[in-house]
């Protein structure tokens, strides 16, 4: 619902920055006022923003940030961790040690954590159904916390990055075979606050 | 209410003067401690031919009210199930008890014809029924001798039929083999079955909550209703509380449930992550596993969350604790080799020990009840896991399972007699009992998956 206001918000921008015409650049370009809240049809329940937009009152310039990146901020939390800007950290069979591939991973998303310093996740540590239920739990933590680890030592505040591991309670894939074990097998990123 | 009864024993022939008390026994409900044994009591144990263990025959329980006819067969067959658990008695099955003729009075009961049934021992019991509240009496005859070496009666609400079963039955065992039965034991274990979502979380995750049932798989009751991961629960030893790892504040931490007053308690609350309690066998102290200090390590604690101190130091993981019985050392699991591993430490700290040499994956130990003398662990074997059994005197491993699916988390019944696992032998994964020596394996779980039980005193 929010995120649709907020798309049909930035249309309302660049139609009016077209509008605004290619001779004066200048000129600062008025935000258009939101659509009233009472515009959204009855009986639907509305979330309340955190920083309702209604506030702009004032004309703004422009944010100077590229529209890509606007449609990733301006996403719910629950839109983003649907479609995540995170790739999980997978894992070898028994291990909670980081390979290459993972280290990219990782890094890949510091850079993302790096551009977007209010957000806070949640590293969750998984294993496969080949481990036993006890150990696993102990073995995703150890998954969770090798993730943190590495990208704390990329420059990432620990205070926002927590972990915590579900061993194999939660198989992303329930299948039987090596495809779903892999997938089963990871660090997944979860954004809890931003 | 004491009868004197002469009986002869089978074997030896010598007569013995006997005195069976007929205890009147309160609701079953809440079984009482049994009382002193008494100077006078003599039991008279059943034997069969020798070599062979007696013969027993449970029939249906006479209605003695119309309305008590359901009970009286839910009874005998409980009863039935009960004593054939133990394996102590060689059970007659019923289906051949239909050239017998049936009794009504302890006077009728024809003993000719089940001496040539082959019975050594019959059961002979009643139900009366006045609005909830039922009578039940029971008698085990010496079929030789047609005297009766045991009788009872309890009295109680109909509320649960079941346990009058499971009374009679431990106390038989009691009596006539020295045996603590488990038949009003409970299992505890975590279950996915309600199919309920986790809420918060944009994947599709099912809740696991905290079910306990009766031995048998009667009885299945949910415990927690929170619509959260609730994992790993144990049973105090007093088996009135259930101790468990909950994930309701988004971590996992110890959470206590006093399953018969509905309170909860949170020992561990504030400090770390903490998961995988187990009580020690005096319930005075819980063993767990802890993330406080940088990495997976076992604390033990006061029961309240007092007292916590660590109990193993070493960069690698240490989890899944079990105590001893005399509660002086702890079996856990740790990877500090490479793999996982089972090794003993005493409670101190000091005498730390690997246990486990031949496996490439080892977990969940489980320290046997007396007079039983050894750990029961998951071990790898091929792509899935067995059940297997640590011998502490000899160092010798026998295996309980063998392959037919994948087989964890065992937990011995209190007289040590038996295991609680899960396997996915039927399909999904569900809890199974099975023998120590890994026959008789029954299933107690039919719904959802079903992962980590623990077996009540």
């Amino acid at each position: 619902m929010r995120s649709v206001r907020m798309t049909s918000v930035a249309v309302l921008v660049l139609l009016s920055l077209a509008a605004a015409g290619c001779g004066k650049k200048q000129q600062p370009v008025l935000a258009p006022a939101p659509p009233p809240v009472a515009a959204t049809p009855p009986g639907v329940a509305v979330p309340r923003p955190p920083a309702p937009p209604q506030r702009v009152e004032e004309s703004l310039p422009i944010p100077q940030e590229p529209l890509p990146e606007d449609s990733i901020a301006n996403r719910s939390l629950d839109d983003l961790n649907r479609n995540s800007p995170f790739q999980p950290v997978y894992f070898p069979l028994d291990s909670a040690d980081l390979d290459d591939q993972g280290r990219m991973v990782a890094s890949a998303n510091a850079a993302i954590l790096k551009r977007y310093p209010a957000w806070v996740l949640t590293l969750e540590g998984h294993c496969d159904e080949r481990g036993t239920a006890e150990y696993n739990l102990a073995l995703g933590e150890r998954r969770a916390v090798a993730v943190k680890t590495y990208l704390v030592s990329l420059g990432i505040p620990q205070d926002r990055l927590r972990t915590v591991s579900y061993g194999k309670e939660f198989p992303f894939d329930p299948g039987h075979d090596e495809p779903a074990w892999s997938k089963n097998r990871r660090a997944h990123f979860v954004i809890t606050a931003k | 209410m004491k009868k004197k009864l002469f009986a002869r024993l089978g074997i030896g022939g010598c007569v013995v003067g006997a005195v069976a008390v007929a205890g009147l026994a309160q609701a079953p409900q809440q079984p009482a401690a049994p009382a002193p044994q008494q100077p006078s009591e003599i039991a008279v144990v059943i034997s069969g031919d020798p070599g062979t263990p007696p013969r027993y025959a449970v029939p249906d329980f006479i209605a003695l009210t119309p309305e008590a006819a359901e009970q009286a067969k839910t009874i005998g067959q409980v009863l039935f199930d009960d004593l054939n658990f133990e394996r102590e008695f060689y059970m007659i099955p019923r289906d051949t008890y239909s050239s017998v003729p049936q009794a009504r009075t302890a006077d009728q009961i024809p003993f000719a014809a089940w001496r040539e049934l082959g019975a050594d021992a019959v059961v002979f019991g009643t139900v009366q029924k006045t609005g909830n509240m039922v009578k039940v009496e029971v008698r085990l005859y010496n079929v030789r001798s047609r005297q009766s070496v045991f009788a009872k009666e309890y009295s109680g609400t109909d509320g649960n039929l079941r346990l009058y079963a499971h009374t009679m039955s431990d106390e038989i065992h009691q009596q006539q083999r020295a045996l603590r039965g488990v038949a009003r034991t409970k299992l505890t274990f975590s279950s996915n079955r309600n199919r309920e979502k986790l809420v918060g979380s944009v994947e599709n995750r099912d809740v696991k909550e905290v079910y306990i049932t009766d031995y048998d798989g009667a009885g299945q009751r949910r415990i927690t209703t929170n619509r959260q991961l609730n994992i790993t629960p144990v049973w105090a030893p007093d088996a009135r509380s259930i101790a468990y790892t909950s994930y309701r504040r988004g971590y996992p931490d110890i959470f206590v449930a006093l399953i018969y007053q509905g309170l909860q308690e949170e020992p561990t609350r504030g400090v770390g992550q903490n998961w995988l309690p187990m009580y020690s066998p005096d319930g005075t102290r819980i063993c767990f596993t802890s993330n406080r200090d940088g990495n997976p390590e076992l604390y033990i604690m006061n029961r309240d969350g007092s007292g916590v101190r660590r109990l193993t130091n070493h960069p690698a993981i240490d989890t899944t604790p079990t105590w001893s019985p005399t509660g002086t050392q702890v079996a856990f699991t740790s990877d500090r080799a490479g793999t996982p591993q089972i090794y003993v430490v005493g409670a101190d700290g000091l005498n730390l020990r690997r246990l486990t040499t031949t496996e490439s994956y080892a977990d969940r130990p489980t320290w046997s009840p007396p007079p039983f003398n050894e750990i029961a662990y998951t071990g790898r074997s091929g792509p899935g896991y067995d059940v297997k059994v640590y011998d502490l005197a000899s160092g010798q491993t026998h295996q309980v399972t063998f392959g037919e699916g994948s087989n964890e988390s065992p937990a011995y019944s209190p007289n040590g007699r038996h295991l609680a696992f899960t396997s996915t032998r039927a399909g999904r994964v569900h809890i199974f009992t099975i023998g120590r020596d890994g026959r008789g394996a029954k299933q107690i779980t039919r719904e959802g998956d079903n992962y980590t039980p623990a077996w009540s005193n």
